[in-house]
């Protein structure tokens, strides 16, 4: 028992203590969601010793967009098995803004654990119709613009402003997929220079090949505890001092798509500024999200970013977020680092952001 | 002055590609001829019918499978007496929730060759195939259920699964 850290956010310690993550895939044609879940489940309890009866509350982030059948969330549980009857909630968001529910039951103080897991594919359907779907549905989803056209539109905002330049996104892949290759679930991982990558064709302009993440499948699960039990299940919990989530209007026309005001909010809320950061898992789908999060969040240039590779090395829709806050805390985990940020976002061109800050003791 | 827009059509269609997974998988090849599959649980020992792979009592996966009967016991039902769209059999007809020998999950089918008036708990049923040449992965493999001519189940034996 080593104490806790002053909290931003709440006042129950609530600590990341488990995580596990599916390998990613373009296309896993073989196992339905529950046969993909099954084994992270299992890992993720059994990292930490315990079993489906020993925590008081699960919270799941999917879509039933992705498979195009109804209630996947429902059917999904049977990965975990809920009987006798289970607390139990979902999110139709990313698996972070899951752990987020889970960790605001756990202030209230009834229950001291906690499973949070999400699941999705990108390869069942068309990725880039049923993501238009989330878009205002008089003005702009008949228009079925496709998020890489969108995201395209943020690049092509943010060089105009003279902040950043084609060169910097293909510096921000490189980095990304070089540090991948030490990420043994990363789908994506090269070692290329910059300028090998800026001689790509654009997919759409100004975006290259490598500033648009893969398309994967995927799934992910944590396990929180909060106060004596999360030193009971691990050596050096990753403790949320501060977590807070913002959204932005639909309207992509009325953002400045160039800022994520939502991230220097939540940013602020969960307390990034008070001191140092060690690293930064950020969740950037497209490689100039990351300049545009980084400069959100007010991080220094010491701070490293997204060690596992980020969403460009692995996208699993749904999953890609919460993945970041266990990627943070494995780093917190191994005494690599003492103080963490993860970020989620979810929605067109970064409208929704979750910004997560972990610390050990 | 243009009259003001009242009203917008936005059609929309999404295609997919269904995954069955493994356990789902076994079960269609089942259909294809013309056996149920069930999968049992190692842990409580059940065998679910049109099983997705786990045991959602235990969560662990249901590895061990099992050909079963093709005659169950019917556990609940409903009588469908009102017209909907896309409707393809002649009302009133029967749907019930069927209890297969050696199976503990029931699952949802037509009952036919039996007058509406006389379904009932308990009504012990058998599985009517489409003919060999047009059996395929697929429910529809199975036409219907009908009575199988034998006395009806005790209650007992199936009150565990309504």
């Amino acid at each position: 028992m080593s104490g806790f850290p002053a909290l931003t956010s709440g006042h129950r310690p609530v600590g990341v203590v488990s995580f596990a993550q599916h390998d990613n895939v373009r296309r896993d044609g073989e196992h339905n969601d529950v046969e993909m879940l099954l084994p992270v489940i299992a890992e993720v309890f059994g990292n930490v010793g315990i079993t489906k009866d020993d925590v008081g509350f699960i919270c799941s982030g999917s879509t039933d967009y992705l498979v195009g059948g109804p209630f996947s969330f429902v059917g999904a549980l049977d990965a975990v098995g809920v009987w006798p009857p289970r607390a139990e909630s979902h999110v139709e968001m990313d698996g972070a803004w899951a752990l987020y529910e889970a960790w605001v039951l756990l202030q209230e103080g009834e229950i001291d654990s906690a499973l949070v897991y999400s699941f999705g594919r990108s390869s069942p359907g068309n990725l880039s119709e049923i993501l238009a779907l989330q878009l205002d549905p008089y003005y702009m989803a008949p228009l079925w613009p496709d998020p890489c056209s969108l995201a395209a539109l943020q690049a092509q905002a943010l060089i105009d402003t003279g902040r950043a330049s084609e060169a910097d996104f293909a510096a921000v892949a490189a980095r990304a997929r070089r540090s991948a290759l030490g990420n043994p679930k990363a789908q994506l991982a090269y070692d290329r220079s910059p300028e090998e990558l800026l001689r790509e064709d654009y997919e759409v302009a100004p975006l290259r090949r490598h500033a648009l993440p893969p398309l994967t499948d995927g799934c992910a699960a944590i396990v929180l505890a909060a106060g004596d039990r999360a030193y009971e299940l691990c050596e050096r919990p990753a403790f949320i001092t501060g977590i807070d989530h913002r959204v932005e209007t639909h309207a992509l026309g009325a953002r400045d798509l160039t800022r994520s005001a939502s991230t220097t909010l939540a940013g602020q809320k969960a307390g990034v500024g008070k001191a140092g950061v060690d690293v930064a898992e950020l969740h950037a789908p497209f490689a100039h999200q990351e300049l545009i999060l980084v400069d959100a969040l007010g991080l220094a240039d010491d701070v490293e970013v997204s060690p596992s590779g980020g969403a460009l090395a692995a996208n699993p829709i749904m999953s890609a977020g919460l993945i970041r806050i266990g990627e943070a805390s494995t780093r917190i985990w191994s005494g690599l680092a003492d103080r963490a940020v993860a970020h989620a976002t979810s929605g067109p061109c970064l409208q929704q952001n979750l910004v997560c800050v972990l610390e050990g003791v | 002055m243009s009259e003001p827009v009242t009203m917008m059509a936005a059609p929309m269609r999404l295609d997919y590609v269904f995954t069955p997974g493994v356990a789902q998988g076994k079960n269609m090849h089942g259909l294809e001829r013309g056996v149920f599959i069930g999968q049992r649980c190692p842990k409580c020992k059940k065998v679910y019918t049109l099983s997705r792979g786990s045991c959602p009592t235990d969560g662990v996966p249901t590895d061990e499978i099992v050909e079963l009967s093709n005659t169950g016991t019917v556990t609940t039902y409903c009588v469908v007496n009102v017209p909907f769209a896309g409707q393809s059999i002649e009302l009133p007809y029967i749907c019930a929730q069927i209890l297969l020998d050696g199976a503990n999950l029931s699952f949802m089918g037509l009952i036919q060759e039996i007058p509406a008036g006389e379904i009932r708990m308990g009504l012990r049923v058998e599985a009517v195939w489409v003919p060999p040449d047009e059996l395929g992965p697929t429910m529809a493999s199975v036409k219907y259920f009908r009575p199988n001519g034998e006395p009806d189940a005790a209650f007992e034996t199936y009150k565990e699964y309504l």
